[in-house]
């Protein structure tokens, strides 16, 4: 359902936007496109080591803990839990967006409160998680989960899992930050100034492409 | 920016309303429910098998992306020449991943038949299969 354009439209003839998006939202795309990259080849890396050995830990081992719990099998139930709230966060997101395009500055201002909340518990549940697993003894380079057959494991799991899901945290600290500026700039009223929310489109663009890694990420070492 | 025009900024607000959003909301989550529950039925179980387990995965996987960037990301209903300048360079992404796994996976295989030591080693157990009750490994730290 691309935009509707009157036919024989010149969009290279100079005078208009090409793409008909604002500078920096394009902008903020291609630079997703390369950030795109280099989680893709983090995650195309693990799967070739992962192909390249003869075993690996079975993540439902792994990954069965949750706060509270004590010993109880849970697998994947934690993780859930991340998903969601990162998802829920996605929508409060595209909320404010939707706001935004209304000009109505109180209910951005909500809605963006209500997403930097989701990307705080989303970051407190991997602090819990980081913490739990070193715990159990794993770290880069050491590795205390034997293979889903029973065989030794090499590091190999262990400095995958901390590297991708740490570049990755990286992400959502730094999306909650952009959004922290987002919102003093909002609550400034520099948006209503200027007569557009484009930078929190912009700004939202950022924090449902952390989603959309996270959904990868997910599917990589928790599900396959 | 004002001397080139685009048509963001001047829309309907109603072009924007919130129930698209909602909607994409429940596929998400119950696209996520659907990959929990065949997790669970395939560790109570044994069934689906795992490669068309992990093949559901991916398929289901490929759906969600596609509803945050369309839909979330909005690029759906962005013009076509916009669509495309991000579709066709992620098209790469195909060409990355079958080129790698099957590396790795040529890798593993030259390795075993010809690093006769690297074989053997998978075949020590230091936890029993599967690993429900298994002790786990030794901690790095702890006593002996």
């Amino acid at each position: 359902m691309a935009q509707a354009i009157p036919a024989g439209q010149k969009w290279w003839s100079g005078g208009k936007s090409p793409f008909n998006v604002e500078y920096g939202k394009l902008m903020m795309w291609y630079f997703l496109m390369s950030d795109a990259f280099t989680f893709g080849a983090f995650l195309i890396s693990y799967g070739s080591i992962r192909f390249a050995s003869n075993g690996w830990p079975d993540p439902n081992e792994v990954f069965r803990a949750f706060p509270g719990m004590g010993d109880t099998h849970l697998p994947l139930v934690f993780v859930s839990l991340m998903t969601f709230i990162l998802i829920m966060s996605s929508v409060t997101m595209v909320l404010a967006v939707a706001a935004g395009h209304a000009g109505d500055q109180k209910k951005v201002t909500f809605y963006m409160i209500l997403t930097i909340i989701g990307g705080l518990m989303f970051l407190s549940c991997q602090a819990w998680e980081w913490t739990h697993l070193h715990g159990e003894g794993a770290w880069w380079g050491r590795n205390p989960f034997p293979n889903a057959d029973g065989s030794k494991a090499s590091t190999n799991f262990s400095n995958f899992f901390f590297t991708i899901t740490g570049f990755h945290g990286f992400h959502v600290f730094s999306g909650v930050i952009i959004n922290c500026i987002m919102l003093i700039k909002n609550l400034r009223g520099d948006f209503a100034k200027r007569g557009h929310y484009l930078m929190i489109e912009k700004a939202g663009l950022y924090w449902h492409f952390v989603d959309l890694v996270w959904v990868f990420v997910f599917t990589c070492f928790y599900l396959l | 920016m004002s001397s080139i025009e685009t048509t963001a900024g001047h829309k309907e607000p109603a072009h924007f309303d919130t129930k698209p959003i909602w909607r994409t909301f429940w596929i998400l989550l119950g696209i996520t429910m659907v990959e929990l529950v065949l997790a669970t039925i395939h560790l109570k179980t044994g069934f689906p098998n795992k490669y068309v387990l992990n093949g559901m995965y991916l398929i289901l996987t490929c759906a969600k992306a596609f509803y945050i960037i369309a839909e979330f990301m909005h690029l759906r209903h962005e013009i076509k020449n916009m669509i495309m300048t991000i579709a066709v360079p992620a098209l790469l992404f195909v060409w990355f991943i079958v080129a790698f796994l099957w590396d790795g996976n040529s890798y593993r295989e030259l390795r075993n038949r010809y690093d006769q030591h690297h074989a053997d080693e998978h075949l020590i157990k230091v936890a029993p299969e599967g690993g429900e009750s298994a002790p786990a490994a030794k901690k790095p730290g702890s006593p002996e």
